[in-house]
């Protein structure tokens, strides 16, 4: 049997970041109690006693609003439902903002061994930009106290390409934060997504074309790697050995688990969703699963999501396509999107920006 | 029925002067179709007509009519197809005719079709009958369009009927005028055979149904007929005339007739309009006058967007050709676009016709090349070969003498907009020939035009240059030498076949370079920079180029979460059909069909 990850999605926050577009909802203690109720029998819903459970991943919303009592039953659970490895990654993420040092040495008690701080600047100006509460001394406060604490599998997301941006205050921002004693950092180019507040602010017209975005990007890759952040995927950067096991999954098409209103999963053969619906989640018995993919995991699918890392794929794997793929590649390797072996096939920083059109043009 | 009871004849009118109507109430008053029946516009049975306000396809009705003078009278209206495409169909309608009623536009006046088509009918000595419609509208002013007629034309035009044709005004004048003032058709019933074919359609239980005109002797059931021009001999199946609706086997027709024939014909291709009938055991000793086959005049390429449609596109284009002889293909490769056929038309319009019929009726997403006209060459060793595809276009070295077809162009148009229509042909490398006032207001010109100077969008700019009033009419005029130079286009350093073409070579360089940025404007950018080229020979004469794509849009996987990264990825593919691979280039459909109008 093969191990599973499970993610269990946390729909509340404090405060809706502006730029955001995921499912939440406004923080309320009752709400979360029948919330983390739902979770524990959904767990034993799906309990698979023999089966290794080797990444475990609160996601959110704002999951650091649980109390560790409830972060702590939903673990308990999961060791109980399944079988949860001594070394399972169990990643909790987190605003800087509801991180003090007790809160953060019971976490680490409770059997979370990695932290994901939504740190996304270190400039003061962008934080409040983007209508995050947080400062950047105060994130900075939240990422020493957590290594402190005794958190040594650190991760701090860090925004760039955003309204005003230039590649030397991006470089003042990244050095800062590649500075704390972190060990992944996972980048992502802003987005302004249809519907969210910040698709309708006076920022948007500064929001840094095509052009400045890809050299923005390329200038992220250069300083991770100056910094001993090696690139392993699209937006995510690690020092040796502490690359994402659980987001690793969705690229590796691995099974994972996904409990909560909006969560996502690949698992039982399928890929599905649940409603995002707090109301429904918590007044059901099991969490409804809507199916968005009955066989997944084709070559198209696969392809595309390796190709996100910078392993890339094994043309080995792929026979059926390895004649169309040898002859498409080494055009693209000439210009520089791709590294290409023979018989692996890899996407350079320069690759990655044009992701789409390049995986596209391979696969089809 | 007795020969001096029958009055054959058709309707001459513009676009909109409401000629379709006329005939509605024609067959009203007539009561060929019961009122319950009535559908607005009976004779024009296709969408597009329809919807473009006009007839492409001729039809004959029989109708009954009880005159003033206590008779009945046989009516044969046969309805011309009203543009300058089909003006060989044209004319075959009239040669079935004694006599044309003229609707005229009591606001608007003589247009260039009208003028045109009456011209052919005098030509065909028909009895001109003048009709003055729309007399309802408030800007109508019939005396003044009476005397526009008078002046023009030249036949008497003031007591012509006024009438309201929507309305029902007035009718019965037309109808007395079609007794009185149209003549009797004559001939001999007992003669050998003699019947003009002047249209025929596909049914699919009898055959290719032709319309005929007995000019002399009879046609029975169960006669073996010959069609002369192509010598093919049928065995009569049915002889009778159509009504509003449907086909009555009447077992024969005589001299001085108007009906239909079927006898079996599996391929449209034996029965050409034009030609005569005649009975194969008692032939006349020869056809009627004026027949020619239709040779097209315009030529495009027509590609399935989706290459895996090639079959159908094929099965549309024979079926349509059922019911179209003037429709010609043939299979045809271009290395940018992939299978297709080369396609023949009368002209523009009958172009446009078939394109929206295979697109509308077939559902078929299609990829044309800009239209062509056929090229005459004359080699440096005396052949002499005519090309009607750019691709084919032999080297300038070999070419001692390059010809393109010419046109009589006439226009008609309010004298205000005489200025900007004479730059538009100037533009064109038109001759001007002459110019006459109608009346104060009103003007006509004349120019010689190059075909493929209004193969594009002639029509279109004349329409907007002139708010719309300009009418327009051409007929060929042959043949007359030119520099003429073949453009090529070149994406990322190779020619594109489908974008080649053929131009004079004063616009050569104006034309590369509207052509070059609208390509530049339709290819999106893309992994690799795009070179756009225009190139004369070996001479480059114009140069774009699209630059490479920096970033694409990377969305999240959160969570796991990977249902946009496969829209994405859905879209991209949906995308990938609608483009053309050429070389590393993916060039979408639209970049193809965005050359073909410049001046938008």
């Amino acid at each position: 049997m093969n191990d599973l990850g499970i993610y269990i999605h946390v729909p509340f926050c404090g405060r809706k970041c502006p730029y955001c577009d995921f499912y939440s909802v406004p923080y309320c203690a009752g709400t979360v109690s029948a919330y983390t109720d739902a979770v524990l029998r959904n767990i034993r819903h799906y309990s698979e006693p023999e089966r290794t459970v080797s990444t475990l991943y609160f996601g959110g919303g704002t999951p650091s609003l649980l109390t560790p009592e409830q972060l702590g039953s939903i673990i308990s659970e999961v060791r109980n439902s399944f079988r949860l490895s001594d070394s399972a990654e169990i990643t909790l993420e987190a605003n800087p903002n509801t991180l003090t040092p007790e809160k953060l040495s019971i976490l680490r008690n409770s059997g979370i061994n990695r932290l994901s701080v939504g740190v996304q600047s270190l400039l003061d100006d962008e934080l409040k930009m983007l209508g995050r509460t947080h400062s950047a001394e105060r994130a900075e406060k939240a990422v020493r106290d957590a290594a402190a604490a005794g958190f040594g599998n650190i991760s701090c997301d860090l925004m760039i390409a955003l309204p005003g941006q230039s590649p030397e205050k991006l470089r003042r921002s990244a050095e800062r934060l590649a500075a704390l004693p972190i060990q992944h950092i996972s980048a992502y180019i802003l987005k302004a997504e249809e519907g969210t507040p910040f698709a309708e602010s006076e920022f948007l017209k500064e929001l840094p074309d095509d052009d400045l975005s890809a050299e923005l990007y390329l200038e992220t890759v250069r300083i991770m790697a100056e910094n001993g952040f090696e690139q392993y995927e699209i937006s995510n950067f690690a020092r040796k050995d502490f690359e994402s096991r659980h987001n690793c999954r969705y690229w590796k098409c691995q099974d994972y688990l996904g409990i909560g209103p909006a969560a996502h999963s690949c698992y039982g053969g399928k890929r599905f969703a649940v409603p995002r619906d707090i109301g429904q989640f918590t007044g059901q018995d099991f969490q409804t699963e809507e199916v968005t993919d009955d066989a997944p995991c084709g070559f198209e699918e696969t392809a595309m999501l390796r190709l996100r890392l910078t392993e890339g794929i094994d043309l080995d794997d792929f026979p059926e396509h390895r004649r169309s793929i040898e002859k498409k590649a080494p055009a693209l390797a000439e210009a520089g999107y791709v590294r290409f072996d023979g018989r692996k096939l890899s996407l350079t920083p320069e690759g990655f920006l044009v992701s789409n059109a390049v995986i596209g043009q391979l696969i089809f | 029925m007795a020969n001096e009871k029958i009055r054959n004849f058709c309707i001459i009118a513009h676009i909109d002067h409401g000629k379709s109507t006329l005939a509605d109430r024609i067959l009203e008053k007539t009561e060929t179709v019961a009122i319950r029946d009535m559908e607005e516009q009976l004779l024009d049975n296709m969408d597009i007509e329809r919807e473009r306000g006009i007839t492409i396809k001729a039809r004959a009705v029989r109708l009954k009519y009880t005159a003033q003078d206590g008779e009945d009278y046989i009516f044969n209206l046969i309805d011309t197809p009203g543009h300058v495409d089909f003006n060989y169909e044209v004319s075959r309608s009239l040669a079935a005719c004694e006599g044309a009623i003229l609707v005229v536009d009591a606001s608007q006046g003589i247009e260039a079709q009208t003028l045109a088509n009456t011209y052919l009918a005098i030509e065909h000595d028909l009895e001109v009958v003048p009709v003055v419609n729309k007399i309802d509208l408030p800007s109508a002013d019939p005396e003044r369009v009476c005397a526009e007629v008078e002046n023009v034309i030249g036949i008497p035009a003031m007591d012509a009927p006024r009438i309201s044709a929507k309305m029902g005004t007035n009718i019965e004048a037309v109808l007395e005028k079609i007794v009185t003032d149209i003549p009797a058709p004559k001939g001999d019933p007992d003669k050998p055979l003699k019947a003009l074919i002047f249209d025929s359609y596909y049914d699919s239980y009898k055959g290719v149904i032709i319309y005929v005109r007995v000019k002399e002797g009879t046609v029975r059931v169960g006669d073996n007929i010959r069609l002369m021009a192509t010598g093919a001999v049928f065995n009569v199946v049915e002889a009778g005339f159509m009504d509003a609706s449907s086909l009555n086997n009447n077992g024969s027709l005589e001299a001085g007739e108007v009906g239909y024939i079927a006898a079996s014909i599996k391929s449209i291709g034996d029965t050409r309009v034009g030609d005569t009938v005649t009975n194969d055991d008692n032939p006349c000793d020869e056809p009627l006058p004026g027949y020619r086959k239709v040779n097209p005049m315009v030529f495009s390429g027509i590609y399935p967007a989706d290459g895996a449609k090639y079959g159908d596109l094929r099965d549309a284009l024979e079926k349509l050709q059922l019911n179209d002889a003037s429709l010609s293909f043939e299979p045809e490769t271009s290395i940018a676009l992939g299978f297709g056929f080369r396609c023949g038309f009368l002209g523009l319009l009958h172009m446009e016709i078939i394109q929206e019929r295979l697109e509308r009726e077939y559902n078929l997403d299609l990829i044309t090349t800009a239209p062509s006209v056929i090229y005459k060459v004359t080699f440096t060793n005396g052949e002499v070969q005519y090309i009607d595809n750019p691709t084919n276009y032999p080297d300038p070295a070999l070419i001692q003498c390059a010809e393109e077809p010419m046109v009589k162009a006439s226009i008609l148009a309010p004298s205000d907009y005489v200025g900007n229509i004479m730059e538009l042909c100037q533009d064109r490398r038109g001759n001007f020939k002459d110019m006459k006032y109608l009346d104060d207001t009103r003007v006509e010109l004349h120019y010689e035009l190059p075909l493929n100077e209004i193969v594009y969008d002639f029509f279109d700019v004349l329409k907007s240059r002139t708010k719309g009033y300009a009418s327009f009419d051409y007929e060929m005029m042959g043949y007359a030498p030119s520099k003429l130079v073949k453009l090529d286009i070149l994406l990322n350093g190779d020619i594109v076949d489908a974008l080649s073409f053929i131009v004079h070579a004063d616009k050569a360089y104006p034309r590369a370079r509207k052509i070059a940025e609208k390509l530049k404007d339709n290819i999106p950018r893309q992994l690799f920079e795009v070179p756009i080229q225009a190139a004369i020979g070996g001479k480059i004469i114009a140069r774009e180029t699209v630059k490479a794509v920096r970033k694409d849009v990377l969305a999240k996987c959160y969570g796991g979460d990977i249902t946009r990264k496969k829209k994405l990825l859905e879209k991209q593919k949906e995308g990938k059909k609608r483009m053309r691979q050429l070389g590393t280039v993916e060039v979408p459909q639209e970049a193809f069909m965005s050359v073909l109008k410049l001046d938008s």
